[in-house]
């Protein structure tokens, strides 16, 4: 069985910048990994590049098995077409940091719209769907809801909705809970725990110390676009070996 | 309950400078209106024979054609080279610029004129197939009377300065909503019609009202190419005829007027709806007239610049 994320010695640059300087990572199916560092390691970076938001500039990303965004022919790299990967993507869900929920369309519509557009679900079927999902989050009394009369915690929980509603075999997380208020964070977390305990693979980027020492299953620490210390929980964030993974905990706990 | 305090009741600070201004303008107002019912120049009689004569209003009728057809020719073309710019195709964005380039770095009237004279240049256009049928199209036939070429020529003009508004107002819309339709799986196009452009008409929108008070005014110049049965020429045809040039004008401007003037309420309107809140942190009270969906747009703060871009040629 391959691992549901396998990303070996990807590199990312921005210019000059060097953002990700050979990062290997793997994460099993079922896993929870979350990504933990200070801002500006290239956690969000790393997120993005696996469901191509950003492209590598060198390294392979497999995720279900399947290099992402490019077929290799005879020993030949060839990029996909901008359909090829649409597919690729449709398989990973997504949560940002600033949730973009769609202003213009219901919570329900928001959950309808990719259904219909990319899946090609009837209106019956995405609508059904949609109720499901929005009532597994605890929204089911907020469905014909514009994002504006909704909380920052019902807006997320909106949007892992409308990620969930698509299949993913994988759900990104970039930061979901920063641009909550203190008092929201909470829903939003249980909200990913229940999922996590669904079986769920699940790659969060966070600054939840809490979240990640409860729910995941590998903690992946890393500083200056590379990865410094990985493990269990226990390992990394209550026994960090590297000085700079101890200097980071010392300061946030 | 509160108590209610006792509210603040105080003169406010004395400025002597609006008394002063109040005085000079209403002192020209009443020359300039005086001399508007002495000076017999003017002849308001002729002013009043003519304003509703019929060749006046047919004269209006066609203005109005020739600036709704040219800003329906202009809208199309602007969405599509808006679309073509910021798309990935090389040669499509290449074309866009061009376009852009060109219509935007001439007169108008000198496009205007050349749209006239393509009959000149190309006498008949033919399509066919490759050794199979052909279909000659008669440039003369089609161009003649002018109402065609000044069409053409007032709206690609207008779609040069159209698509720079539409562009702006696609810019607008927050990179977010790109980034979380991409993750979703859905492509360009499905994006642009169904979440981008919907949230890009806040921007879009009010100064396309502005441009079609411009429109309007510019239709004036099309006795370029000629077409000869808009306000501005019929207008001037009877004042020459009569050796009376004035009170002809005045028709001319009190019909523009009177369009212009029903326009600006329409656009003011628009402002008002797709500008209500922009400002305000968090609009709870919906504008009259206004959708859930448009306020919801409007407090989500997704689509950042102002809507009243003034971009005039």
């Amino acid at each position: 069985m391959t691992a549901m994320v396998d990303v070996r010695d990807v590199h990312k640059l921005f210019g000059d910048l060097h953002v990700l300087k050979g990062v290997d990572l793997t994460v099993q199916r079922g896993e929870v990994c979350v990504l933990l560092g200070p801002s500006g390691s290239g956690k969000s970076t790393l997120i993005r590049c696996i469901n191509e938001l950003e492209q590598i500039n060198a390294g392979r990303l497999y995720v279900d098995g399947e290099l992402m965004g490019l077929r290799e022919v005879n020993g030949k790299l060839h990029r996909l077409s901008d359909k090829e990967i649409a597919a690729q993507r449709a398989k990973v869900g997504m949560v940002f940091q600033r949730f973009n929920l769609f202003p213009h369309m219901t919570a329900l519509g928001n959950v309808v719209e990719a259904q219909r557009q990319v899946l090609r679900r009837s209106k019956a079927d995405a609508e059904a769907r949609a109720h499901e999902e929005l009532t597994k989050v605890g929204l089911a009394d907020r469905m014909d809801h514009y994002p504006a009369q909704l909380s920052g915690g019902q807006q997320q929980r909106v949007a892992i909705a409308r990620a969930l509603a698509m299949d993913p075999q994988l759900m990104l997380f970039d930061e979901p809970t920063s641009a909550l208020d203190p008092e929201l964070v909470g829903e939003v977390l249980n909200v990913m725990k229940a999922l996590a305990d669904s079986g769920m693979t699940m790659i969060v980027v966070t600054h939840e110390v809490g979240f990640a020492r409860e729910v995941a299953d590998q903690v992946v620490f890393m500083d200056d676009g590379a990865i410094v210390e990985r493990g269990t929980p226990a390992q990394v964030i209550d026994n960090p070996q590297n000085p700079r993974t101890q200097g980071f905990f010392a300061k946030v706990l | 309950m509160s108590r209610t305090p006792e509210l603040i009741q105080a003169r406010p600070v004395p400025r002597p400078s609006v008394w002063i201004w109040a005085g000079i303008v209403l002192l020209f107002a009443a020359l300039f209106i005086y001399g508007l019912f002495t000076n017999e120049n003017y002849r308001w009689d002729v002013v009043g024979q003519h304003l509703f004569d019929p060749r006046i209003l047919a004269g209006v009728g066609w203005t109005l054609l020739l600036t709704v057809a040219a800003m329906l020719l202009g809208i199309v073309m602007a969405l599509t080279m808006a679309i073509m710019r910021m798309g990935t195709n090389p040669i499509l964005r290449g074309v866009s610029w061009a376009y852009i380039w060109f219509f935007r770095g001439t007169p108008v009237i000198t496009q205007l004129t050349f749209w006239g004279l393509l009959g000149v240049l190309y006498p008949k256009i033919v399509l066919g197939i490759p050794f199979g049928p052909e279909w000659a199209i008669d440039v003369n036939d089609v161009m003649r009377g002018g109402l065609i070429a000044a069409i053409l020529g007032l709206g690609l003009n207008e779609g040069a300065y159209l698509s720079e508004i539409v562009r702006s107002g696609l810019n607008s819309v927050d990179k977010g909503q790109w980034e979380a339709s991409t993750a979703l799986g859905m492509k360009r196009g499905t994006t642009l019609r169904r979440i981008v452009i919907p949230q890009a008409m806040r921007v879009i929108v009010p100064p396309t009202g502005n441009e079609t008070i411009s429109m309007l005014k510019t239709t004036s110049l099309v006795m370029a190419v000629p077409f000869m049965m808009e306000l501005q020429f019929v207008s001037g045809a009877i004042g020459n005829k009569l050796f009376l040039p004035v009170p002809l004008l005045l028709v001319a401007a009190i019909w523009y007027l009177v369009i212009t003037s029903i326009l600006m309420v329409g656009q003011a309107r628009l402002e008002a709806f797709y500008g209500k809140g922009f400002d305000d942190e968090r609009p709870l009270v919906r504008a009259k007239g206004m959708s859930r969906r448009q306020q919801a747009i409007l407090t989500a703060h997704t689509v950042r610049d102002t809507p009243n871009l003034d971009v005039t040629p």
